[in-house]
């Protein structure tokens, strides 16, 4: 601990140049938090697919529908333990930006098939014996200050009446909360059987895709294939893969945010690297005299190189401690935007990914220039200043 | 292993070679030299005759390429690096000419350097930096930084840096160079007292004939060989 000081003299030999590093480096952090958080987001379906989940969508693109006739079809075939079929209404709640995702299901085997989704005895109970009743994530609740009784008019850009109104008027029977930390609950659940009728005659029957559990996890590819086999030939040819998979394709629509992120995180560290590497090797070039000093007064070379170290690492540690605390308290506070990101937090995995880069970084921006110290000769070094 | 009346320091057959390309510069050739213990040595001649070059070999800042270089006792010249830092921490304080104190340390952090290396405890450490510090008379300066001081108050604190931990020898590189005759007589004066009241053994390197006459001894040092002053 009593060379801390002389650590922290080192950086503040150069007040401004250290601090403008400091800054970059706490901006560099507090991207990568933030962006952990946005990947979190984005594949937040995929992290919370369950490994006995398959989903059946149609082969050609998930915006042409199924027949829901199918269901039974599927639930026949060997293997095949739940089925639950699942459309996207695309509802709007009094303004377009007011997006949240919207989906008629049946209520029973919805709730069994995604345990994740936590609703008290008694919702659950209103919620079966409600035709118009519907089920909403407590994130999305307290965006819009609904209670339960409420009446929740959504407009569906997708699914119209049959006299053409896009209006569509809900009873808030239930408010579900996450099992686990990753859980989406920015989703709003209603009835298919109120759904079905209520919507135009000639697109009735039709749903997006099925969620089926099968009994055995491993032979999932083998179960996903026989269900294809089943419908191939037939108008509506199923591709039928894992609910990460297909959680994974939703998420991708916008390009793949891992690789782009990668990129980014990948060009911002390189730069970084070079600024603190810059900078620490120029004050050691500019401190050659009071290193040679230290080494005069008895300190050891392994000493000078562990100080130059201390140097860079203290700095790392400083700036990405602040840059990843300043997004972990960012994130905390919620989603910026619940409508595109509803599930918005800082993964334990990417703060310990945040934590090996801060000491990564200070390790390799500071081992040259303290090398370069340690090795310096004393007399050689002290002829820098006398 | 040299008594308390025998000579501190003995220097043997000295030769030091620096090498630039293919030329070789002899700075010191077959030098001989005994400093005996309580002295007070100035080493004179002119520029690029090895005067700094001597004092890097007594203070085991540098390795002759022959000869050898006895210390209390003791072949520094046989010494590894680690083993030279560890013995100039213990043995040897240092008066630069620019002084060459850390400008974002205090004083008393300036001074306190050499004690980090022991075992002292911090209060141990404070006790020994005010007791070096008023020696040099500057108890009143302790908190400020080195830009905030003289020439003159910053040679005193790079002094009582040199004396903090209670060093064998005490070896001094042109220390009043850079200040002016003022400044310079009341360094030599400190130097002085420290030989004469505490006994401290110094080398001093000096240019300046008005130095060189507050030592005990002055010896010259020219083409890489030593002749002593003639007396007065």
């Amino acid at each position: 601990m009593k060379y801390l000081y002389l650590v922290w003299c080192g950086l503040k030999r150069k007040k401004l140049r250290t601090l403008l590093t400091l800054f970059s480096i706490v901006v560099a952090f507090f991207l990568f938090g933030l962006l952990g958080a946005i990947r979190q987001a984005l594949a937040g379906g995929v992290s919370m697919a369950g490994a006995d989940r398959l989903v059946a969508r149609h082969k050609v693109s998930i915006i042409q529908m199924l027949p829901i006739s199918y269901e039974p079809r599927i639930a026949a075939l060997p293997g095949v333990t739940a089925v639950v079929a699942q459309t996207w209404f695309g509802g709007v709640y009094q303004d377009p930006k007011n997006f949240f995702p919207s989906i008629p299901v049946e209520p029973a085997e919805f709730l069994a098939m995604f345990p994740d989704f936590v609703l008290p005895a008694a919702q659950r109970q209103a919620w079966l014996a409600t035709r118009t009743g519907a089920i909403v994530g407590r994130t999305t609740a307290e965006r819009f200050g609904w209670k339960l009784g409420d009446r929740i008019p959504l407009r569906s850009p997708i699914w119209r009446h049959e006299d053409g109104s896009d209006a569509w008027e809900f009873d808030l029977v239930g408010i579900y909360d996450g099992a686990k930390k990753g859980t989406d609950t920015s989703q709003f659940f209603f009835r298919y059987d109120y759904f079905d009728e209520g919507r135009a005659p000639d697109r009735r029957g039709e749903v997006s895709w099925f969620t089926l559990r099968v009994n055995n996890p491993a032979l999932a590819d083998q179960l996903a294939a026989t269900v294809d086999r089943e419908f191939a030939n037939s108008p509506y040819e199923t591709k039928t893969e894992p609910e990460g998979a297909f959680a994974q394709g939703f998420a991708q629509q916008v390009g793949d945010v891992g690789a782009i992120m990668t990129g980014i995180l990948s060009a911002v560290f390189f730069t970084i690297l070079l600024v603190v590497g810059n900078t620490i090797a120029q004050g050691v070039r500019e401190r050659t005299a009071e290193l040679g000093v230290l080494k005069a007064l008895g300190v050891s070379n392994g000493r000078v190189l562990g100080l130059v170290l201390g140097e860079s690492c203290l700095l790392a540690a400083l700036g990405g401690g602040a840059g990843l605390g300043g997004a972990w308290l960012v994130t905390l506070g919620g989603s910026p935007v619940p409508s595109l990101l509803p599930i918005f937090y800082l993964p334990t995995a990417d703060l310990l990914a945040g934590l090996a880069l801060i000491a990564a970084l200070g390790l390799l921006t500071g081992l040259l220039p303290a090398l370069q110290a340690g090795r310096l000769g004393v007399a050689e070094a002290l002829r820098h200043h006398t | 292993m040299s008594t308390p009346n025998g000579p501190l320091i003995e220097i043997q057959d000295v030769e030091k070679i620096y090498r630039r390309g293919a030329e070789e510069i002899h700075v010191l050739s077959g030098l001989n030299l005994t400093v005996a213990r309580g002295e007070f040595l100035a080493l004179m001649g002119p520029s690029g005759s090895g005067k700094s070059t001597l004092l890097n070999l007594l203070g085991g800042l540098d390795r002759p390429d022959r000869g050898t270089v006895t210390v209390e006792g003791k072949r520094i010249d046989q010494l590894s690096d680690r083993q030279l830092a560890a013995w100039r921490a213990r043995h040897v304080g240092l008066v630069f000419q620019f002084y060459n104190l850390l400008p974002a340390m205090t004083a008393e952090r300036n001074v306190e350097l050499p004690l980090l290396l022991t075992d002292l405890s911090r209060r141990e450490r404070r006790q020994h930096v005010a007791t070096a510090l008023a020696i040099v008379g500057l108890a009143h300066r302790t908190r400020h930084y080195p830009g905030q001081l003289s020439g003159g108050e910053q040679q005193r604190v790079g002094i009582a840096r040199a004396i903090v931990t209670d060093p064998t020898l005490l070896l001094c590189d042109e220390p009043t160079g850079d200040l002016d005759r003022k400044s310079g007589d009341e360094i030599l004066g400190l130097l002085q007292a420290l030989n004469r009241e505490q006994g401290k053994t110094i080398l001093m390197v000096t240019h300046d004939p008005h130095a060189s006459a507050r030592a005990s001894r002055t010896v010259h040092l020219d083409k890489g060989q030593l002749s002593a002053d003639p007396p007065a």
